[in-house]
This record gives structure tokens, C-alpha cells and sequence, in this order.
């Protein structure tokens, strides 16, 4: 039977050597999914704006990414950039500083129930189901804790984040071979020795697990945040290309999200399999 | 050891964390009344609590409930059905499956709930906007793990099938189906959990809807003890529904 468990690359055809019918039925898929696009664009089935033309979107994204509408003084320097860059590098900060803080707490509170059976039994069932709620509805909570400004946003992230990686850290800690630990013992390392040199080595594929997870929510608690009340941000970009109905401008924010977000989960995946 | 030994072992630090979590609300119950909280922040537990019976008999906690509850299993129908035919057509044909199956996998670590913006053009502002959104959010993980689960199917499984010759689609129905539905329900419960997620949190959004709504409008109406209670709310329903899908996860899969 043709082993189904895993992917392999398939055969390239005889005489194709360059494009094999894995290739060649990708780009009949694209083209069909690009045809059909333009055909209900074309068509006026629905509305003109909801599926604007592939090329109407393709000018949105350049001019997303490539029109300088936005001034900004660098050390006494006039510049003009694209605004998208500067939405981009708001919503980055945030997703990135939420990464730190929840990660960081996550990370240690995650080693805390897994070396200690105890607390474990008392504590993780709570983090476990609070883990799979949706965090949004906090964020009320927090713009009172926190103000509207990016602090919130912030906070959203780090709440969303902070659940995958502290059960990810917890079961990864568990699974570390005694062997290992003995190993520690036996060479009379000190706790922090202990973390540094076994705990967090061994549990290195979990914890980037964690962290990719981590990151996926983290985005998402960000952006979501963005799009209620906010004024920059690449969420707050969504929003307001909502707001105006510049539905070109949508698909172009959304498309280039999508592709960084695709783009940092595949890095961060190669890293725990390398 | 005998058993109450056991129990006893067990049950201790089950009432500790209980008994940390009490402590802690009583804690900020006391930091609030000496005034080291500020009160129009965090309100008083005992408010709170005490606000659960105004909510659920002014707000109409209970009708949001369901309509929450019926956007959900909507969304769940539609997942079950599309995500599952869709794993089950990849699986049969193994070029579709070896030319989609990366791009399902990256879609699915796409924020795709931050479309939700455009779902509202297309749906106007309406519970079908909250199924959709849900419902393609979740599409992904019930489409990967029923590939997983049909392909897990063990050898031995399908040599006895092939030796009492049945049919490809007895073998499908017999033998790879049955074997893969343990792997299949907990992508279906992994999709229910997002598509839970997903309708609250566009309820939130939008302003529309059950019990996402009725957070955002207690939060606009500035009634934090309110507002508390109903998050309290929420956080107790999905809690519930995640207890009750694993039940029935552990109930297909028995010894896991």
C-alpha cells in the first residue's frame, strides 16, 4: 500500500525532470482559485467592492507597501515612508513585548509546576481550563487596568500567550528523561545550573512549541485589540480600511498579514525541528 | 496504601489551589476595602457576585445563552461536515493531498478571525457574519487532524479488510473511518473550541449577538461589577463546554 503516514516528494514525471505533477497541479489549483476570482469579479454576482479585480487588489498592495504617505523626522531628517511599515512596527512591538512578558512569566511558572508535583495538581488544572477561553472579553478589563494606548494591547497579548506556553513548559519539564536529570544531580549543579544546563536544553522542542502557539494567539489577542479601540496598528489599519469601504486596501493589509504571520510560525517551527 | 490514603494524597493540593484561589479574592476583597484598590477599577468580589442575579434576570443572560449556544453548534454542524468531507476527499486523492496539504497547514496558523471585518460586508451585521468567521477559522485543524486520523489507520486493519475482500467503500466505511474517528472527533472538538472562541470574541467585537455582546455592553455602560460577572460568565461556559468535549474525547478514546 502507498505509505500515506507522512508527505514525500513526489516523483517528477518522466521527461519533466523540472516540474513534477505535484508543481503542475499547485499552479492548475492557483490559476482556477485566480480565475474564478476574477470571473465573480468580472461577473457583478456580488458586490463590485467585496471581490474587487486580482489587479485592483495588486494596486492596493503596492500602494500599501510602496507609497510613502508618511513623514517622519529621523535625527533631524525629513523622510517619507509608506505608513503601513510604521502600523507594522507598532503591532510588532506589541506582539513582541507580549511575547517577552507572557513567555518570560509562562516560562517560569511552567518550570515551577513541573518540577513541583504538588503545586502541579493544585494550580494547572485552573491555567488548563482557563487556556482554551476566549481572552477577548478581558479587554474591556484591561483598558481599565491599563489606559487605551498600546499598554492594553500589550496586555491582551501577553494574557493570550502566557497559556500555551506555560502548559507546553509544564508537560515538557515532565517529559525530560530521569537519566538527564541525574546526570545534574550527580555533578552537583546548582538550580540555575540545573535550568540552564539540563531542564531548559532537553525541553527545547516543547518550549519552542510553546512559544509558537504562544505567538499565534499573542497576534491574534493583539490585533483583535487593535481593531476595537485603537489608532495605529495594523488591526486599527483593518478596521479603518472598513470604515472608509476600501475593500482593495482590506485584502491587501489582510493578504500581507497573513503571509508574515505564515512566515513567522514556519520560522519559529524550523527551529525546533533543527 | 489503602485507599483513603490515596484520596487523601490526591485531594490535598486540589484543596489547597481551591483554597489559594479563595484566599486570593479575599485578599483583593480586603485591599479594595482598605482602599489600596482603587474600586472604580476592580470592583468588590462580593459585588460581583452579588451582581450574577441582576444579570441574569435583566440582562437576559439566559436567551443570549442559547443564541451564543446556537451560533456555536451551527458553526460546528458546518465544520464537521465540510472539514471532514474535505479530509476525507485529500485522503483519497494522494496528489491533491501532497499539493494542499501545506497550504491547509499554513492557513491554519494564519489569523484568519481578522477577517471578520470583511465578513461583515459580505453578511452585513448579523449572526451569520459570527457562524462564518467561526466556521472558517476552525475549517484547518478538523481538515488536518481527519487526514491524520485516516491515514494513522494501522496496515494490519486494512490486510484483514482486503482479505475478506471488501468492497473500497465497505473498507472505507468498516475499516478506516471507524478506526480514524478518535483522531477525527479531536480535530472536531479542537474546531468547536476555535469556532467557541471565535463567535464570542466577534460577538464582543461587533456589538451584536449573545454573550459577547452582552460583556461589551456592560463595559460601555461602565458597569464593572456587571461587567466582571459576565466575564465570570463566559469563562464559566467555555470552561463547561471544554469540560464536556473532553469527557466525550476520553469516552472515544479509552486508555489515552
Amino acid at each position: 500500500m502507498a505509505q500515506t503516514g507522512h508527505l514525500t516528494r513526489a516523483p517528477a514525471a518522466a521527461g519533466e525532470p523540472w516540474l513534477g505533477p505535484v508543481t503542475r497541479l499547485r499552479i492548475i489549483i492557483l490559476v482556477a482559485i485566480i480565475g474564478t476570482w476574477e470571473l465573480v469579479a468580472a461577473s457583478g454576482w456580488l458586490l463590485r467592492d467585496v471581490v474587487p479585480s486580482i489587479l485592483t487588489i495588486g494596486r492596493a498592495l503596492a500602494e500599501l507597501l510602496g507609497h510613502p504617505d508618511l513623514k517622519v523626522t529621523l535625527a533631524g531628517h525629513v523622510l517619507w515612508m509608506p505608513a503601513f511599515y510604521w502600523h507594522l512596527y507598532v503591532t510588532i512591538s506589541e506582539v513582541a513585548t507580549a511575547l517577552v512578558i507572557g513567555g518570560t512569566t509562562g516560562l517560569a511558572v511552567g518550570l515551577l509546576l513541573g518540577a513541583n508535583p504538588f503545586l502541579a495538581k493544585a494550580f494547572e488544572r485552573f491555567l488548563y481550563y482557563l487556556g482554551p477561553t476566549p481572552k477577548i472579553v478581558f479587554f474591556p478589563v484591561m483598558i481599565m487596568w491599563f489606559g487605551v494606548g498600546p499598554e492594553s494591547k500589550i496586555a491582551m497579548g501577553t494574557l493570550s500567550c502566557f497559556f500555551p506556553i506555560v502548559l507546553s513548559a509544564a508537560a515538557g519539564m515532565r517529559q525530560i528523561e530521569g537519566v538527564l536529570i541525574r546526570v545534574g544531580r550527580s555533578f552537583r549543579l546548582n538550580t540555575w545550573q540545573m535550568v540552564t544546563k539540563i531542564y531548559l536544553p532537553a525541553m527545547r522542542e516543547p518550549i519552542v512549541n510553546g512559544v509558537r502557539l504562544g505567538m499565534g494567539v499573542a497576534m491574534i489577542g493583539t490585533l483583535l485589540a487593535e481593531t476595537k479601540l485603537s489608532n495605529k496598528g495594523v488591526g486599527f489599519m483593518i478596521i479603518d480600511a472598513y470604515n472608509t469601504f476600501d475593500m482593495p486596501r482590506m485584502y491587501a493589509v489582510l493578504l500581507t498579514l497573513f503571509v508574515i504571520a505564515i512566515g513567522a510560525n514556519t520560522l519559529v517551527g524550523r527551529a525546533s525541528r533543527r | 496504601m489503602s485507599a483513603g490514603a490515596t484520596i487523601r494524597r490526591e485531594g490535598v493540593p486540589v484543596v489547597f489551589g481551591v483554597a489559594c484561589l479563595l484566599a486570593l479574592i479575599a485578599l483583593i476583597e480586603v485591599l479594595i476595602r482598605i482602599g489600596m484598590i482603587n474600586p472604580f477599577i476592580v470592583p468588590k468580589p462580593t459585588d460581583i457576585v452579588m451582581s450574577f442575579e441582576r444579570i441574569i434576570m435583566e440582562e437576559n443572560i439566559l436567551p443570549r445563552f442559547f443564541l451564543t449556544c446556537g451560533e456555536a453548534l451551527m458553526a460546528s454542524l458546518m465544520l464537521s461536515v465540510a472539514g471532514i468531507s474535505i479530509g476525507v476527499l485529500l485522503h483519497k486523492s494522494r496528489i491533491v493531498r501532497l499539493a494542499t496539504e501545506t497550504w491547509v497547514a499554513a492557513v491554519a496558523s494564519a489569523p484568519l478571525v481578522l477577517m471578520y471585518p470583511l465578513f461583515l460586508v459580505i453578511f452585513g451585521r448579523s449572526a451569520w457574519t459570527i457562524i462564518m468567521i467561526a466556521f472558517v477559522s476552525a475549517l484547518p485543524p478538523v481538515i488536518l487532524k481527519t487526514l491524520e486520523g485516516l491515514s494513522g489507520t494501522r496496515p494490519v486493519l486494512i490486510n484483514v479488510g482486503r482479505s475478506f475482500k471488501l468492497t473500497p467503500s465497505q473498507l472505507y466505511w468498516k475499516i478506516l473511518f471507524p478506526s480514524a474517528l478518535p483522531t477525527i472527533f479531536v480535530g472536531v472538538r479542537l474546531g468547536m473550541i476555535f469556532a467557541l472562541i471565535n463567535i464570542v470574541g466577534v460577538e464582543f467585537l461587533i456589538n451584536f449577538g449573545g454573550l459577547g455582546q452582552l460583556v461589551n455592553e456592560l463595559a460601555e455602560r461602565y458597569d464593572l461589577p456587571g461587567t466582571y460577572a459576565a466575564i465570570c460568565f463566559v469563562i464559566l461556559v467555555s470552561v463547561l463546554f471544554f469540560i464536556s468535549t473532553e469527557r466525550i474525547e476520553r469516552w472515544l478514546r479509552p486508555g489515552t
